[in-house]
């Protein structure tokens, strides 16, 4: 079988630096173009303008039929990849054939109106991704079924709650029909109900024989819908082929990315952490953090003890775990350096990037160190293994076990 | 997924009997050759009319929105049409027609001045709509592909309503001044498609532009109100000596207003002058057109 996309060594580069501004004006472009030579001269322009390469030698070939999930950290250059494939950005290098139609869903309602009726944003929304009037007309009343949206078909989008917005668009992508569907992450948006018809919707795209290339965070919804997959880190796809083996890279390695901190210049106080290495064991909902420590000591001091403070991505704390709650280390004479082991029993954690910090100090108001957020660790799969939609840190970061029983 | 390489191998050279262009119908058949190529620009790529020409479906909603939504929630609504060359003439009439006393060819100078803002409004209105259309849309470049060229085309392309409208008003005010209407009217459409040529080449070159410069957005509206004076509008072109005349015809919205009152007031075109200012309209699509095609490869970086 010939495959429907291929791809040869396509990259994409971006300038970082003072180069390439949105909002250039012709002045900047005219002041630039005359301080080039000076620049030259004091050799600043090298430092200033450097190219980054969010894409890099990327090939593979994808096949009728397979639903392919792209796999990756945030950054990892999954976006751009879905854009060069839809057309919109243009690759720096390489090639890419496509045998088939594409239509891409790199957000839902794209080109929506306010101003305008569901029903034009329909028609509107349908055409921009590709949707021939014939076939809008031949999918309208599926279209407006799946949404729910009927009652309103003739108000201003504006009126629309952003829930009803988000079911239209999604109603309207999910008619879509190209050989080859492009779909970046808009499982993301709506709750739980629509979030599942949504899937089912995906699923029975798959279904039907398409190509389906679908970006995600989310495990359950990769293994459920995709049968291969590959996976890119800083923009070079390390891996490419089953999905579960490829999932299990990704879980497997990307998972200590930043597990190993080590002070670069010794501390100042008397006692300081030197090196700090986290890992995860088990698996959901029962996983634990094991923190190994390691601590140099400059002068004997007090008996000592230590805590471990787990905090959210953004830094907000979540919890503080206090192995022993006394000081149990005690320093003799001659004593150069200390290593512990904590075991943390972690709630069950929602999937996410969760960071550390580590203390240690001779009474709760006595800190002989302290240091934050030096490491990370991330959970990627639910702890409830049933679950296919994705959690969300507004409704907290832990899903407690819990039961129910119809009485 | 394979390996590339692996599979580079054993690709068979078959005739190509499959449909290049379009969908092809039902899954499964792969067609031999690629229905697209993604990969680095060159220079000058081809203008790829084709490709517009299949999204027209697009270029048609995007037409009626940007009128849809041009007047919604507007008490006056498409009265607007109306109103903004109307009054100008209005003013104009005053000022230059009576005050100045500016000849204006034997045609009483309302009906003059009216004749030459219809076709100014339309196409001022369409650049200046089309030069900052793209960068309104930015949402859409970068979420979805589709030829680019159809934002700016859209823009002019809604302006036809509003010309269409204000051209009723016209017809009242011939028949009010008793300005017979003579078959020189059936060159009006070759007019306003030359018209809607030139704003399209003006315009989707600037909306091009204008993504990367900003500086667009402010220039415009000060070039567009310095084009009112170049052409002759609230002026004849008999007005000036008859040496400097030739200036005007650089202008090819000169020779294309002249054209206009000569379409409506029943008097002999200027053909080489009609003629010069389709070349010149031509010339600046067709530039216009290859500079969209270079730029347009950036637009989703940049915007």
């Amino acid at each position: 079988m010939r495959p429907i996309i291929k791809a040869q060594g396509i990259g994409k580069k971006f300038r970082i630096g003072a180069s390439i501004e949105a909002y250039a004006t012709i002045r900047e472009s005219l002041v630039r173009t005359a301080k080039r030579p000076l620049d030259r001269i004091k050799g600043v322009s090298a430092v200033a303008n450097q190219d980054f390469w969010a894409l890099r030698d990327i090939s593979f070939e994808i096949f009728p039929g397979d639903v392919v999930g792209i796999i990756g950290r945030n950054g990892a250059g999954k976006s751009t990849l879905l854009k060069i494939l839809s057309r919109i950005t243009e690759p720096t290098t390489g090639r890419v054939e496509l045998y088939g139609r594409i239509g891409s869903l790199l957000e839902v309602g794209t080109g929506f109106h306010p101003e305008l009726t569901g029903r034009e944003n329909i028609y509107m929304n349908g055409s921009i991704l590709g949707m021939r009037r014939s076939q809008i007309n031949t999918h309208l009343d599926e279209i407006v079924d799946f949404s729910g949206v009927e009652r309103f078909l003739d108000t201003p989008l504006k009126r629309f709650s952003t829930g009803m917005q988000l079911r239209l668009a999604f109603a309207v992508a999910a008619h879509l029909d190209p050989e080859i569907l492009v779909i970046d992450e808009v499982l993301a948006v709506g709750d739980a109900e629509f979030q599942k018809k949504c899937l089912n919707k995906m699923n029975g795209v798959s279904k039907s024989g398409r190509t389906v290339l679908f970006v995600s965070h989310n495990t359950q919804a990769l293994t459920a819908l995709c049968s291969k997959g590959i996976l890119l880190r800083d923009g070079i796809s390390v891996c490419q082929g089953d999905i579960n083996s490829v999932l299990a890279d990704y879980l497997g390695n990307d998972r200590d990315a930043e597990t190993v901190w080590e002070r670069d210049k010794p501390g100042d106080s008397d006692i300081y952490f030197e090196r700090v290495a986290v890992s995860l064991s088990g698996d959901q909902p029962k996983m634990e953090l094991i923190v190994e420590s390691r601590m140099r000591v400059k002068r004997k001091f007090n008996d000592s003890f230590i805590s471990v403070d787990i905090l959210d991505a953004g830094g907000g704390y979540l919890m503080q775990a206090t192995p022993r709650a006394t000081p149990f280390i005690s320093f003799t004479e001659g004593t150069a350096e200390i290593s512990t082991v904590t075991t943390v029993e972690l709630p069950p954690l929602i999937p996410g990037r969760y960071q550390i910090s580590c203390w240690i100090g001779s009474h709760f108001t006595e800190t002989i160190d302290w240091v934050r957020e030096i490491a990370a660790f991330e959970i990627v799969s639910s702890p409830s293994s049933e679950r296919t939609y994705r959690h969300s840190s507004d409704r907290g970061f832990c899903v407690p076990i819990s039961k129910v029983e119809i009485i | 997924m394979s390996q590339s390489s692996k599979s580079n191998l054993e690709n068979p050279i078959v005739p190509h009997t499959a449909a290049v262009d379009g969908p092809s119908g039902k899954l499964g058949s792969i067609p031999i050759k690629p229905l697209a190529i993604i990969e680095p620009g060159r220079a000058w790529s081809p203008l790829n009319l084709k490709e517009v020409w299949r999204y027209r479906d697009l270029l048609r909603i995007l037409t009626v929105r940007d009128i849809k939504v041009r007047y919604k929630q507007t008490v006056l609504g498409a009265a607007w049409a109306v109103l903004q060359p109307l009054l100008t003439m209005l003013i104009f009439s005053l000022f230059f027609g009576r005050l100045a006393g500016m000849p204006s060819d034997g045609i009483p100078y309302p009906l003059f001045a009216y004749a030459g803002l219809l076709p100014w409004t339309f196409f001022s209105n369409a650049v200046s709509n089309s030069g900052n259309s793209l960068v309104g849309n930015s949402n859409l470049i970068t979420k979805v592909y589709f030829p680019r060229l159809i934002i700016p085309i859209a823009s002019v392309a809604s302006g036809l309503l509003d010309f269409a409208i204000a051209f009723v008003l016209l017809v009242i005010m011939i028949l009010y001044y008793g300005v017979s209407i003579t078959a020189n009217l059936i060159m009006l459409p070759v007019l306003v498609v030359m018209t809607a040529l030139l704003a399209v080449g003006i315009g989707g070159w600037l909306s091009a532009l204008n993504v990367k410069y900003r500086d667009i957005r402010y220039a415009l509206p000060f070039f567009v109100q310095l084009g009112l004076f170049v052409t002759p509008i609230i002026y004849p072109l008999t007005l000036l000596p008859e040496r400097w005349r030739w200036l005007l015809t650089i202008n090819p919205l000169a020779a294309q207003i002249e054209g206009y009152r000569s379409a409506f007031f029943g008097r002999p075109f200027d053909w080489p002058a009609l003629a010069i200012s389709f070349a010149i309209t031509l010339v600046i699509v067709i530039y216009a057109g290859y500079s969209f095609r270079r730029m347009e490869r950036s637009f989703a970086d940049l915007i």
